[in-house]
């Protein structure tokens, strides 16, 4: 089982996975007080697969994916994307924060925020053509909110609101998708519209990495899982990493990961 | 109403003045806003206070460079100071503004009555009011002054100064406007783009620092603040999309500055009254009015579809 390889030294074929793999992480801490949110992890996310990121509520789930982007500064360790460093590969990502990240009020439109994703491709002051509408509009329409353009964002439903987001990621063009709990809170038809989606990259040949809460629905949408408490517990296939010794790690009662801190302070 | 013989030479330079400090403030006010800032203007028109206080001790002369230059310097380090007790304290900006603030004010207040500088015209009113009334262009003698270089040269200061600052806002916003437009409404995802959004934000607070400073020096403290919340606040509720909310604020900005400059010369002689009121505090008011009326009748007040609590 992977969870071996967290303590061996890197190997040359550990090289030539991390050069292929569409997100490495070596040795992540992350801390946003004393006690470390996210201790020591690595990750190698397989290519052209869909993995799920699971642990406990506080076991630094989202804080590992935004760390991981750059958006909050870690500690330490050292992320690598398509084998090069984070900056270089931008536009080869896209990103799905959680939906409650952001005040819905702000005053602009469901097209507008599609527009958003396509920052990189603009620049600071490049015009918005008809060309640049047509592919926002495309995007929505992926997403069943093709007829939702022109409201205000703050008159969708939760679950709208988060496939407005998802159309802003495919308007990214990337070929790594990270979503963070794209499935909190929305209704059953949302849910099978980005299950989909997603699916859909992924025979597109895109890798995608899903923060996930629901364990009911893993084994039905995942390939690959990674699970964390605040160390990681385990990462492979869902037949070799979802398993019930394995979550009972991740799982089992806050008191393993107090001992663990104890112990990396020691 | 006045000819352009008494209009030009008395009221023009002043209402530009207010029109022109009055947008350079409700423009940066707009995304202050919407990022939970608004309370910036305030504590940038409070801290100022130290940093005129020790500009003059060091200069030894109220004019107005070294004036500015200590308010501008007292604001970056405002500035700094807050972003420092924030990330370092782990609270909400608005605490940290309010430690700041008071503090830095508390210490101008203080610099001011140990040292001499009390006996000069250094005092509260004419930190709050400004002195936009005296703003005048005495050598203007109609609208045909606006084309003779001779009575251009004698301009007062504060209209080319003004001017400037808001050019100089106008252009950080336009350069920067889909940076800050991403980065106001999402900042994670702003950053996974690679948009500096720690740099844009410094940006954007240094801009209205500048023009806070700049308003201050003109008009006074109770236009700018004033100026950084009710206007971009009452044009957030007569339109959903930032674009129109800039426009809209940009109009409240000037017809509370045209509308405060009369109502002041004005309204209470109409009243019966006999005396002129403070323009700065009546600008500052009928942008009061102007959000109250859109609070309560704006097309936009209120949310129309969204679930409760999201």
């Amino acid at each position: 089982m992977t969870v071996e390889l967290a303590n061996t030294c890197e190997t040359q074929d550990q090289d030539a996975l991390i050069a292929q793999s569409p997100l490495s992480i070596r040795g992540l801490t992350v801390s946003y007080g004393e006690k470390p949110a996210v201790f020591s992890v690595d990750m190698t996310v397989k290519p052209g697969q869909m993995t799920a990121i699971i642990g406990p509520n506080g076991a630094g789930k989202s804080t590992m994916l935004k760390a991981a982007l750059g958006i909050v500064p870690p500690v330490s360790g050292r992320v690598q994307v398509f084998g090069r460093a984070l900056d270089e590969q931008r536009a080869r990502i896209a990103y799905v924060p959680q939906r409650a990240s952001v005040d819905w009020d702000f005053p602009t439109r469901v097209i507008d925020v599609v527009l958003m994703g396509l920052y990189r491709e603009l620049g600071l002051l490049g015009r918005i053509k008809a060309s640049h509408r047509a592919k926002a509009m495309d995007c929505l329409d992926r997403v069943g909110m093709g007829d939702f353009a022109e409201r205000q964002i703050g008159q969708l439903s939760g679950g709208q609101q988060q496939r407005v987001f998802l159309a802003r990621a495919l308007a990214q063009g990337a070929d790594l998708y990270l979503l963070d709990e794209p499935f909190a809170g929305v209704d059953a038809a949302t849910e099978k519209a980005i299950i989909s989606v997603l699916k859909s990259l992924r025979e597109a040949g895109k890798t995608v990495v899903v923060v996930h809460h629901d364990l009911a629905t893993v084994t039905e949408y995942f390939d690959n899982v990674f699970l964390i408490n605040t160390r990681r517990v385990a990462e492979g296939t869902v037949a070799e990493a979802f398993t019930e010794a394995t979550l009972q790690v991740a799982y089992g009662g806050r008191l393993a990961t107090t001992q663990v801190d104890q112990l990396a302070r020691a | 109403m006045m000819n352009g013989e008494e209009f030009v030479p008395l009221s023009l330079t002043p209402m530009l003045i207010g029109i022109f400090a009055a947008i350079a403030c409700a423009l940066p006010g707009n995304f202050l806003l919407l990022r939970r800032q608004a309370l910036i203007g305030d504590a940038i028109s409070h801290v100022v206070l130290p940093g005129i206080v020790v500009a003059f001790l060091i200069s030894g002369a109220i004019t107005a460079w070294p004036m500015m230059l200590g308010a501008a310097g007292a604001a970056v380090v405002a500035v700094m100071l807050i972003e420092a007790i924030r990330r370092l304290g782990k609270i909400e900006p608005g605490a940290a503004m309010g430690v700041v603030f008071t503090t830095m004010f508390a210490g101008g207040v203080l610099l001011l009555e140990q040292t001499d500088t009390s006996t000069v015209h250094l005092d509260v009113e004419h930190a709050l009011y400004g002195n936009l009334e005296s703003l005048i262009w005495l050598d203007a003698v109609g609208w045909s002054s606006l084309l003779d270089p001779e009575a251009l040269r004698h301009l007062p200061v504060e209209l080319p100064r003004m001017a400037l600052t808001l050019v100089g806002v106008c252009l950080f916003i336009a350069l920067f406007w889909r940076a800050l437009k991403i980065s106001t409404f999402d900042e994670g995802f702003a950053r996974t783009m690679g948009i500096r959004t720690n740099a844009l934000g410094l940006g954007l607070v240094i801009t209205a620092a500048v023009a806070a400073v700049a308003a201050f020096d003109a008009v006074g403290s109770i236009i700018v603040i004033a100026m950084f919340i009710c206007p971009p606040a009452a044009a957030r509720m007569m339109t959903n999309r930032l674009e129109g909310q800039i426009a809209w604020s940009v109009g409240f900005a000037m017809v509370s500055a045209v509308l405060g400059y009369v109502l002041a010369g004005y309204g209470p002689l109409w009243m019966g009254g006999s005396d002129a009121v403070s323009a700065a505090g009546m600008i500052a008011t009928v942008s009061g009015v102007i959000l109250a009326i859109s609070a309560k009748f704006g097309p936009c007040r209120s949310r129309a579809g969204a679930p409760a609590g999201i």
